[in-house]
């Protein structure tokens, strides 16, 4: 039987705002199935954006949705889980929402190791602003704010997350759709912070000034470059270059935040010994 | 009876924030205002709250939003810069209507300024800091006991008009102490926001036909909703067709100004019968006062009108002191910026005249004496 996707979709939002071509539809039906499956009943989910295409996403999902300030997903998103912390905390970003404007935030609630999944919607591009250059758009790449090619370094979101404190760490892209399906449910699985960074296709911004005739040859791209952690590894550096792995990068086990926190309160709730 | 504490300005709005309910802060320290959050830090988690020490002030007003979006009452604290940074989230509280307290510990400036220094130079960004059209709340003590007192209003004004409040004071009372008393429990009525009665599949976050402050449910309650800070329709999600978007800027002005009884509160000290009054608020609303007890003693009528609700401004109060005394005399620890304000309300029926101070002292009753003689 096919999935129901209705049951999560707000009656009357649609159609998105999103291009024909664009893969970010393909990651939302892949979260709805992800969520779906955690059994996470409506009320107690709230996905929280920032500002971009990306964070138009949680407009068309009948949750409790907060579309916040450019870069800024995340310490709303910390008030949320702050205040309600048996509650589950979802955040969607842009590449540039999550690590230029957003990057200070993004660094800061990885290290608190805060329970909430952030998925990070790479299109290596400033969709929603016209094709500015990101932090993630690759060298020499045009954007309307590098007409010569890019010439900024990049960030590489796993290893920022990683290098910054994040408890779990994955990649996956919207061409390898059941595996991204089997990735969501385990970042959000995980307890602690989990960040998780999607590969997308911006064929309007992005694509179409970057010699990719159409959004098929973004997404043929993303299947020819990227490997699965477990095969990349075992390759030599020769045969990885300009290739990217994809699943689970990393992941250890840390105290969370709210769990230290309220773990502080309750003690000192109790009186103390040897006082009467 | 209550309690009686000798304490900071800054602890005292602490104290009046845990009076009032709050639950929740989230804060960056900044000098003069660190001492809220070092309060908060030590009294939150002793009764089950969340203290948060963000990475920065934007984060800060961020996290404040969500917490109360969860239904928590929720205060931050800050001076000069970090306020400007507050600016572009605080605004966002203002269009998606959630209350909120924001504390500006009023530092000198522009940029870092002076930090360990009093000033009233903030008190146009309370007003229009963010960017758009919107109306605000913003509260001015002059001592202790009124910081703790204002503060316990503050957030009986958010949650009763559902939207962020600024109570601004100056680095003097925040830093100075005096005896106050904390009335017992319910002395001091609190105020809770209105919560929705309607079945969830009904409920929509911004109905007008609710009144002008719809009422508000807390996230994961039942009542799924949607919040974005786009300009929004009742149901809470974007529109941008016009009539709707005039509509509702127009109800959250009005919201503020049909209750402008209710919200505008100031002391008016030996007016009945003055012909010079002073119009001062914070540190020196207080020196204002020591300048008119001096002049009665010398036999000049003077008086004294102490706002406690800057914004919205007191405009017809004024306008009718402008009828009665032959002079305004506006101190303030800035180059002259409410002095605009009292001007526009005088609309030249009486003379207006500033006393402006920068340098990071306090303007003295002396300088307001003179001021008052002069004009006499
Ligand atoms: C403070 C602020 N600065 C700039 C903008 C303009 N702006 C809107 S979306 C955006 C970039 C979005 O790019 P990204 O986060 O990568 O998301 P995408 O649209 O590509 O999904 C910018 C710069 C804004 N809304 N707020
Ligand atoms: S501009 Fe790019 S990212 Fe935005 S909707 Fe269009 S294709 Fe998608």
């Amino acid at each position: 039987m096919s999935f129901d996707y209705d049951q999560y979709i707000r009656g009357g939002k649609l159609p998105h705002i999103w291009c024909p071509g664009c893969t970010y539809g393909i990651v939302f039906k892949s979260l709805l199935r992800a969520v779906d499956s955690l059994k996470i009943p409506k009320d107690d989910i709230a996905l929280v954006s920032g500002i971009g295409c990306a964070s138009r996403l949680p407009g068309y999902v009948d949750w409790n949705t907060l579309h916040t300030t450019h870069g800024r997903a995340l310490p709303f998103a910390t008030g949320l889980k702050m205040a309600k912390p048996d509650k589950k905390v979802l955040v969607v970003s842009g590449d540039g929402d999550a690590t230029a404007i957003g990057g200070n935030h993004f660094i800061h609630a990885c290290r608190r190791n805060i329970d909430i999944t952030v998925i990070v919607l790479n299109n290596f591009i400033y969709g929603m602003t016209g094709g500015q250059h990101s932090p993630t758009t690759p060298s020499g790449h045009i954007a309307t704010t590098m007409p010569y090619g890019n010439v900024d370094p990049n960030f590489n979101i796993p290893d920022l997350a990683k290098g910054a404190g994040a408890s779990w760490v994955g990649r996956g892209t919207a061409y390898h759709v059941p595996a991204l399906d089997k990735l969501i449910i385990e970042a959000m699985n995980h307890k602690g912070l989990s960040v998780l960074e999607i590969i997308n296709a911006c064929p309007t911004t992005h694509g179409r000034r970057n010699k990719f005739k159409n959004p098929t040859d973004m997404l043929l791209w993303m299947k020819d470059n990227s490997l699965p952690i477990t095969a990349f590894d075992k390759l030599p550096p020769e045969k990885t270059a300009g290739k990217f792995p994809t699943g689970v990068l990393f992941k250890k086990e840390a105290p969370e935040y709210c769990e230290t926190y309220y773990g502080l309160v309750e003690k000192l709730k109790k009186p103390k010994e040897g006082r009467a | 009876m209550g309690t009686l504490k000798l304490l900071q300005g800054n602890e005292a709005c602490a104290e009046g924030a845990l009076y009032a309910g709050c639950t929740f802060f989230a804060g960056y320290p900044i000098t003069p205002s660190t001492e809220v959050a070092e309060f908060m830090a030590r009294r939150l988690p002793q009764i089950g709250g969340a203290f948060l020490q963000m990475e920065d002030e934007i984060a800060a007003m961020a996290a404040v939003i969500g917490g109360s979006l969860a239904g928590a009452k929720t205060l931050t604290a800050t001076s000069g810069p970090g306020f400007s940074l507050k600016q572009e989230n605080l605004g966002f509280g203002m269009l998606c209507e959630v209350p909120c307290v924001v504390i500006d510990v009023m530092r000198g400036g522009p940029s870092t300024g002076v930090p360990t220094g009093p000033s009233q130079s903030d008190i146009m960004q309370c007003k229009w800091g963010t960017h758009g059209d919107h109306p605000v709340i913003c509260l001015t003590p002059g001592y202790v006991q009124e910081i703790f007192s204002e503060t316990v209003r503050a957030f009986n004004l958010a949650e009763k008009y559902r939207t962020p409040v600024i109570v601004a004071f100056d680095e003097i009372i925040g830093h100075m102490r005096e005896k106050i008393e904390i009335p017992d429990k319910g002395v001091i009525p609190i105020e809770n926001r209105k919560r929705p009665t309607v079945p969830p599949a009904e409920y929509m976050p911004f109905d007008e036909t609710k009144g002008d402050v719809p009422p508000m449910a807390d996230f994961f309650s039942g009542y799924r909703q949607h919040i974005t800070g786009l300009n929004h329709a009742s149901d809470g999600f974007p529109v941008n067709a016009s009539p709707r978007i005039h509509t509702d800027e127009l109800r959250l002005l009005r919201k503020i100004e049909a209750n402008k009884k209710d919200i505008i509160r100031n002391e008016e000290y030996l007016l009945d019968d003055a012909e010079v009054a002073v119009f001062a608020y914070g540190v020196s609303g207080r020196s204002g006062k020591n300048a008119v007890e001096q002049a009665r003693a010398a036999g000049i009528k003077a008086g004294l009108f102490r706002p406690l609700t800057m914004w919205p401004f007191p405009e017809e109060q004024v306008a009718a002191l402008a009828s009665r005394v032959r002079a305004i005399i506006v101190p303030e620890l800035s180059l002259g910026q409410i002095i605009l304000e009292v001007e526009r309300c005088t609309k030249g029926r009486c003379k207006v005249e500033g006393i402006y101070r920068v340098d990071g002292d306090p303007i003295n009753p002396t300088q307001i004496l003179d001021k008052i003689k002069e004009v006499k």
